[in-house]
């Protein structure tokens, strides 16, 4: 026991040392701060759970689920919670609520990594390509900018999705064409200040371009702000995918993703509230566990907190 | 032969009725191997005289060239960052939060074209006085002083003719400043350097420099020998006045 606490130790020490011996070991002390601080807040904690446990439901979702999610049973029709094999109930043909919803996750998660790898990417490229070229470039860019956030998100996803079809995959489309223009506003932002600073001078002085400048000494910066940003606003994105589900432009039944699930649901609401609730509850939980973990890695990744 | 010739430069900023003359008419030379200061107070322009050099005030007339080579606008070619490097005022912001001394003497030899980067790096953090053990650290992980001897480690990384010293002591404490201004002269003995130095602080560009140029409002008023400085018997009732202060604090 003791050998094993003294094993641990060796490790906690090696991780806070302030002379780390190689590239590799830098790196892996500097994440172990940032783990210290962000373990440090309890909360970030709460939504960093609740979104494992999400992710493993997905992962399991075949193992999970006590039904299947497709199965319909007319006779067994808007069952109330808690009632016998079916713990949050059935909806309007039958199908097992919590089946759907484990399976739900899934398409949630789906939507949420496709535009989280979409959207700050976009708005990081155009971003810091305006910031620091300025001039003609970053006017271009910029109004090209004002133009989509002029838009009411939910309303130019719409279109997109009028005009692309319905889908999951458009949704998604719709969704990250609408959602990048305010990262790209945050990176041009950063990279003005940034772009000034004596460290890009120093770069500049040694003859690096712009493409290295942008991608090796501004990005770094940027991304941790996009970071969260990007957390925070996953609760939207959530909300707006569910926006397009519950409008029938979304994912397209009998796929049981939550929005189209509320929509299906709202038809019975003042006498089976349950079918419309729970999904909206799922939702919920997954939106508040981003804004969490968002807010707590805003204190470990944001340079002017001074944790750096 | 001269490492750097400046004449008749002006350089400003902004345009129209907003333009600020920060330098006027500026006239100097610097002999190969010499260490030549600018002193005045803040906002005289010396400064501005080295972000003209290289390329980082864009607006500029007048002649400069280096090493016989005239240069022209903002843009500087490779030979130029070979030959001209630049050890800024502040090493809290000369070095990027988020990359390691390694990380950034590394990319700056890279830039420079060497192929032997970890025997470089390692001979580059000794000549300036670091351990092995500051390598990978984050700038935050390091004092004042010690920055700023990463800072001078990538100046000299491209194994440059000419170092431009932007008031590198100024940010620090005053005991590290002399460990500093110490490091910089061994380097220079030891690379045949030639210094242009930028500073307020007379009695360090005395002790640092040979020869000296005194600003006032963007003009030069006078060049003299550091000698000229250590007697006191400078020519123009400004020099003296500075001279004055100086002694006086």
């Amino acid at each position: 026991m003791s050998n094993i606490t003294s094993h641990d130790q060796s490790w906690r020490a090696w991780l806070m040392t302030d002379a780390p011996t190689s590239r590799r070991h830098a790196r892996l002390a500097n994440l172990y701060q940032g783990w210290l601080t962000l373990r440090g807040n309890s909360m970030a904690m709460f939504g960093l759970g609740i979104l494992l446990a999400l992710l493993l439901i997905a992962l399991f979702a075949p193992l999970l689920s006590p039904h299947d999610p497709f199965t319909q049973s007319l006779s067994n029709r808007l069952q109330p919670l808690g009632s016998e094999g079916h713990l949050l109930g059935t909806d309007s043909l039958g199908r097992d609520i919590l089946s759907r919803l484990i399976y739900g996750s899934r398409i949630t998660l789906y939507i949420v990594a496709l535009v989280a790898l979409i959207a700050p990417v976009a708005g990081l490229l155009v971003g810091t390509v305006a910031g620091y070229a300025g001039g003609w470039t970053d006017t271009i860019l910029m109004r090209i900018t004002d133009i989509f956030l002029a838009f009411p998100r939910l309303v130019l996803a719409l279109a997109f999705v009028a005009a692309l079809g319905a889908g999951i995959e458009n949704a998604v489309l719709a969704i990250s064409l609408t959602a990048w223009p305010p990262y790209a506003r945050i990176a041009r932002a950063e990279t003005l200040t940034i772009r000034s600073a004596d460290y890009i001078s120093a770069i500049r002085l040694q003859g690096a371009g712009a493409l290295r400048i942008i991608t090796k000494h501004i990005w770094p910066l940027c991304i941790s702000s996009l970071i969260v940003r990007v957390t925070l606003d996953m609760a939207g994105i959530i909300l707006a995918a569910a926006g397009l589900g519950f409008l029938g432009l979304g994912a397209q039944p009998p796929s049981p993703e939550w929005g189209a699930m509320i929509s299906e649901g709202r038809r019975f609401i003042l006498d089976h509230w349950w079918v419309a609730t729970v999904p909206g509850l799922a939702i919920f939980t997954v939106s508040l566990a981003f804004n969490l973990l968002g807010d707590g890695l805003r204190d470990v990744l944001d340079p002017k907190d001074g944790s750096q | 032969m001269t490492a750097l010739t400046i004449k008749n430069l002006n350089v400003w900023f902004g345009a129209h009725h907003d333009r600020v003359d920060a330098v006027r008419g500026a006239n100097f030379e610097v002999q190969v191997g010499e260490s030549f200061g600018l002193v005045g107070e803040s906002g005289s322009g010396k400064s501005t005289i080295l972000k003209a050099i290289t390329g980082l005030a864009p607006t500029w007339s007048g002649d400069i060239s280096v090493e016989g080579t005239p240069l022209s606008g903002a843009k500087r070619d490779r030979a130029f960052y070979k030959t001209v490097q630049m050890v800024f005022q502040d090493p809290y912001a000369s070095l990027h939060p988020r990359h390691t001394v390694d990380q950034v003497l590394s990319e700056t030899l890279q830039l420079h074209g060497f192929k032997d980067i970890d025997t470089r790096v390692v001979k580059l953090l000794d000549d300036v006085g670091l351990g092995g053990k500051f390598r990978f650290r984050y700038p935050h992980q390091i004092s004042g002083g010690q920055r700023q001897r990463v800072a001078v480690a990538r100046a000299l990384a491209g194994e440059p003719d000419i170092l431009l010293l932007d008031e590198p002591t100024s940010a620090l404490d005053v005991s590290v400043q002399a460990e500093i201004l110490n490091l910089l002269t061994d380097l220079r003995d030891e690379h045949k350097l030639t210094y242009l130095m930028v500073s307020h602080d007379l009695p360090v560009i005395g002790h640092m420099c040979d020869r000296l140029a005194v600003m006032k409002d963007g003009e030069i008023v006078e060049v003299m020998d550091s000698e000229d400085l250590r007697q006191g018997t400078a020519k123009h009732d400004y020099s003296r006045s500075l001279l004055a202060a100086s002694a006086a604090a």
